[in-house]
């Protein structure tokens, strides 16, 4: 399809500005600081229109199918968010403009705060940080100023092996350095290998629970004492609190510190990459640490304060992504105390439900019980020659988004799979019978999975080309003067 | 009751209980500790049918005021620009705000061409060799582009123009503490960064300098002086780009030789909401590209030779370098990003130099005006785009109050960040203000003065 | 596929000692493992690495890899070739895709290391 420079002709515009209404005078700018040259398309408003439209007919949403990402919670967005999202009174809000207009925000973001801490079992919370390694960076900001206060130097962290890929990488950008502990046997953090790491140099653990493989950390507690015992901080990645929701919470587990991503377990649309956002939940110890400004309530007034002398400070512009802030705060009144429980039942549900069905077709690393998501491997189709990308992209001629496939990296042939509570039995029954299809069709035709996708608008797309020989943008020919 | 947004009839629910081999969905918990099962509900407010929560929403969204019918002369990092109807709709097509990241191609095909399209029109504006597909804001874009000139260049000194926008100032110093790295300050003279100062203060150990044009306070940076002092000791120069309708009009920073350009984009289509989501633009030279952050977009061909776009140089990112990556960043604000490439083709190569002509113009009107009214004295006097400083009469508190009673919301005080400006207040105009907003504007600084 | 003249190390690099110079590189195994490298990042001339430390990094489209120096020493000498053509790690492992070479500080280390039939083992072990 053609870019939309490809189909811009000079002379066309898009949309009419208002004229100038006010008399106009000389630009008193020097000359050597004026732009001379603007590439930029000329469309009408009606090529944008189609253009566009044309491309998202080109793309994959939850709306259009099932969409089983494992580690991503990709459930139904529930449009009744979206326009609250678009109340004019939320959409045009200054960051800027006083309190005493802003009070509607304040009040979401303060009962935000609230329930969040409710559903958590932790202290206080920061809407702050704009995506889940957003609130990865800011938690282990707050435990770097933690120690620094309290005069301790510790300049490690622990994760374990298979953490997502953006906790070390959070880690790292604050200076630590990161010890990587083997899971054991059956999936889970190895307590011995934890005992002997745990020194008085090491500033805590990032742990996910359920764990990436979909497995409750059963020995939590324990985890909690040899940490704390040496005077460290438990962190919670809270992605996968699908599973927990109304049934256990990460403070009660003692954890210090818990990031959430609204969009995964509260419903916020993923955008197609962004943007989400990552508020951190902690323990009153580090409450003073969290970055400005808090929100407060007198009355019924609520406000912005900056008094916190022991922030870590900011971490991004004005006070966080509102607009998911809204969608995240309708998820949670609409279903209330008693549907939050019922979305991490009917998840582990529907996830035990599509495991024992696809068992049969794939080898299971760890028997172990799972929550909201599990880990199969393809090991047994890979020493045919077909490898779970091939099968990822075969799913794509059934009309399934396939689940996330080579994490967590100490699975072989992972595939990662959560089908969250959104979808019903049917859809899980068919996406069983697909990966079962494709299974046979490895034994008597492994060419037609090795060469997929057949049926999307591009087959295989060449990935060691657009490395070796980048082309990130478009390069334009035309006369770029102004 | 029936889980909202989920399927299950009871029905469905023993039905699968059945083919596991268990009694109750409780068995499925069973592994959790007994002492951190929940017994109780949760403590939140009962559940609401759609109509109780779509009422609820209205009456908050309401307690804001009616801002619709207010005119807004507020900047400072957040402006108030028009937003065309087609950029709504696009982006409430559910392919794509419904979407993953494009990790499966083949089936994303649309949102990588959009952040292809994206990519190229950014690094058009700014004239920078490879754009990134967006972070999460101006700030963290400034953040991150100080992180990566500490790895490109081993060093660890950092110096920043107190005209940048202090915010972005804040968060910048929070990345830094967090990295070691350390933090200096360039004075500001009349609005802009002082060039004298800026020579005393930069050093063999300075990896970077960085500036914001135009500056917090509107005016514009003359970037070829600073530009000369940064590459004449070899230090990299960051600019960023808060305002980028500014570059409709002004020389492009890359142009005048930055190294790296970041920017707030949400002044291209993107709504105020109250401070997010917005979305932070970063550009930089190709021979950077390995210490880029975010993720990029690049066109490729499949295996019948068409053309298509994926995710490349992932290498790079967290997920496959873990701690070995130079950022953590695992999202683009790919909805903003659209929204930006909708409204720059709409707009197109005509429209944004009207735009960025309309707003100087506006602007300029406004400023001579309130110039006249008695006890206001223009703080800085240079060259600016569409946001501007007064001293005032009165407190600019009490002057917003009663503002705001003619359902105007005034400018910035800026005492709050600056405490040496007492009195002071910073006016941003756009072209959603008209003649007659500016003229009901003067009339009542007329009276308050 | 496995040179009866080099040396091989359990993380599969080769080294060919020729006096007290050692080229490395990775073995066909380990291309293989990695797919196509499109980017190799090479130490500076001149850096001192310990035996078992990390000396080059390779990426492939999907994944990022270590090559550990067999001995300690000093980069004399690296091969500016796998710049513009880091397929040559793939086509030519062992003798157009060297990485680097290096000045042995202590031949001994060399002991421990693993022949051609021994790696061969491993291999097929794993």
């Amino acid at each position: 399809m053609k870019l939309i420079f490809e189909i811009s002709s000079p002379g066309r515009r898009g949309i009419e500005l208002p004229k100038l209404d006010v008399p106009p005078r000389e630009v008193d700018i020097p000359e050597n600081l004026l732009r001379k040259k603007l590439f930029l398309p000329e469309v009408s408003e009606v090529d944008v229109v189609r253009h566009y439209t044309a491309l998202s007919r080109m793309n994959y949403g939850v709306d259009n199918g099932f969409y089983p990402l494992g580690s991503c919670t990709m459930k139904y967005n529930p449009k009744v968010n979206e326009d609250a999202s678009r109340l004019p009174g939320f959409m045009f809000a200054h960051p800027y403009q006083s309190e005493e207009i802003s009070q509607g925000c304040l009040e979401l973001m303060f009962n935000l705060e609230k329930y969040l801490c409710e559903i958590t079992g932790m202290d206080a919370f920061t809407l702050q940080p704009a995506a889940g390694a957003h609130g990865e960076l800011t938690g282990l900001m707050m435990m770097k100023a933690y120690f620094r206060h309290k005069k301790e130097k510790r300049t490690k962290i622990i994760v374990p092996d298979l953490s997502h890929g953006t906790n070390p990488a959070s880690a790292s950008m604050c200076a630590f350095d990161v010890l990587t502990i083997k899971s054991n046997k059956e999936g889970r953090v190895d307590l011995d290998a934890l005992k002997d790491i745990m020194t008085e140099d090491v500033a805590g653990i990032m742990l996910t629970n359920p764990n990436t493989l979909g497995i409750f950390e059963k020995d939590i507690l324990k985890i909690a004492d040899i940490v704390h015992s040496s005077g460290g901080l438990l962190y919670c990645d809270g992605a996968n609190m699908n599973a927990l929701l109304g049934i256990a919470r990460p403070g009660d587990m003692r954890f210090d510190i818990v990031h959430l991503n609204l969009h995964k377990t509260f419903s916020t649309p993923h955008g197609g990459g962004g943007p989400g956002a990552g508020p951190v939940g902690v323990k009153r110890a580090l409450e003073p640490f969290l970055p400005v400004p808090r929100i407060n309530k007198t009355g019924k007034n609520y406000s912005l304060t900056y008094d916190c002398p022991l922030s870590i400070g900011r971490v991004k512009s004005f006070y966080g992504n509102f607009g998911v802030m809204v969608k995240a705060y309708a998820y949670i009144l609409a279903l209330g105390a008693e549907g939050l429980r019922q979305v991490a039942e009917v998840s582990v549900l529907n996830a035990n439900y599509l495991l024992r069905k696809l068992r049969p077709f794939f080898d299971l690393t760890y028997e172990q019980p799972y929550k909201h998501e599990f880990v199969l491997s393809g090991a047994r189709q890979a020493k045919k020659g077909v490898r779970m990308v091939d099968i990822a992209k075969r799913l794509l001629d059934y009309g399934f988004h396939p689940p996330t496939i080579y994490f967590p990296l100490i699975v072989e042939e992972a595939m990662m799979v959560e089908p969250t509570e959104t979808e019903k039995k049917e859809t899980l029954d068919a996406f069983a019978e697909a990966l079962e299809k494709i299974n046979e069709e490895i034994e008597r035709d492994p060419e037609i999975v090795k060469t997929s996708p057949h049926t999307t608008s591009v087959s295989r797309l060449d990935m060691v080309k657009a490395s070796k020989e980048p082309i990130l943008k478009w390069i334009s020919h035309s006369n770029d003067y102004i | 009751m029936t889980l909202l947004f989920a399927p299950h009839s009871e029905k469905d629910k023993q039905e699968m209980l059945e083919f596991l081999g268990l009694k109750s969905i409780d068995d499925l918990f069973a592994d959790i500790d007994e002492k951190l099962v929940l017994r109780t509900p949760l403590n939140l407010p009962s559940s609401m049918s759609e109509i109780e929560l779509t009422r609820h929403m209205l009456m908050l969204s309401e307690k804001n005021g009616e801002v619709l019918h207010k005119s807004c002369f507020i900047g400072a990092g957040a402006y108030n620009h028009f937003i065309p109807s087609v950029v709504n709709h696009i982006v409430s097509r559910a392919e794509f705000y419904t979407s993953y990241t494009p990790y499966q191609p083949e089936v994303s095909q649309g949102m990588l061409q959009a952040i292809f399209e994206y990519q190229t029109m950014i690094a058009e504006l700014v004239d920078m060799e490879v754009v990134n597909a967006s972070v999460y804001d101006g700030a963290t874009a400034l953040a991150e582009a100080v992180i990566m000139v500490s790895n490109i260049t081993g060093k660890k000194e950092i110096i920043i123009s107190s005209a940048v926008h202090p915010e972005y100032k804040e968060v910048v110093k929070t990345y830094c503490s967090a990295r070691e790295l350390m933090l200096k300050e360039v004075e500001f003279c009349n609005g802009v960064t002082s060039l004298e100062d800026l020579e005393k203060i930069v050093s063999k150990n300075s990896a970077a300098v960085v500036v914001q044009n135009p500056t917090f306070f509107g005016c514009i940076e003359n970037l070829s002086g600073i530009e000369k002092i940064c590459h004449e000791k070899e230090i990299l120069l960051i600019v960023s780009v808060v305002e980028p309708t500014s570059l409709g009009m002004l020389k492009p920073p890359g142009e005048c030789g930055a190294d790296i350009v970041t920017g707030e984009g949400q002044s291209f289509g993107n709504p105020l909401n109250y401070g997010g989501p917005y979305l932070g633009f970063m550009g930089t030279k190709n021979k950077y590209v390995r210490f880029f952050p975010g993720r990029l977009v690049g066109a490729t061909t499949d295996a019948q030779g068409r053309r298509g776009y994926v995710l490349t140089l992932q290498a790079r990112e967290q997920h496959i370098r873990r701690e070995r990556a130079f950022s953590n960043i695992c999202t683009n604000q790919a909805l903003n990003a659209l929204a930006t490439v909708v409204y720059l083709s709409l707009l197109g190569k005509v429209g944004l130099v009207e735009l960025a002509n309309l707003c100087y113009q506006k602007a300029h009107y406004a400023y001579d005006a309130i110039a006249e009214i008695n006890g206001f004295k223009p703080v800085f006097v240079f060259p600016f785009y569409n946001e501007f400083v007064f001293e005032c009469p009165i407190s600019p508190r009490k002057i917003n109050k009663q503002l705001l009673k003619h359902k105007i919301i005034g400018g910035l005080e800026l005492e709050r960040f600056y405490p040496d400006l007492k009195n002071t207040m910073m006016f941003c105009v756009t072209e959603r203000n008209s003649k007659a907003d500016i003229d009901k504007l003067v009339e009542v600084l007329e009276n308050i003065a | 596929m496995y040179p009866e003249n080099l040396k091989y190390t359990k993380e599969h690099e080769w080294v060919k000692v020729e006096d007290d110079i050692a080229t490395i590189g990775i073995t066909f195994h380990a291309q293989e493992r990695l797919n196509d490298v499109v980017f190799v990042e090479l130490p500076k001339v001149g850096k001192v690495v310990k035996k078992g430390e990390s000396i080059a990094i390779l990426e492939s489209v999907k994944a990022v890899s270590d090559v550990y120096s067999p001995v300690s020493g000093e980069v004399i000498e690296i091969n500016n070739s796998l710049v513009n053509k880091p397929e040559l790690i793939n086509q030519k492992p062992y003798s157009d895709g060297w990485i680097a070479k290096l000045k042995v500080r202590d031949i001994k280390e060399l002991g421990d290391l693993l022949t051609a039939k021994e790696y061969e083992e491993l291999i097929e072990r794993q």
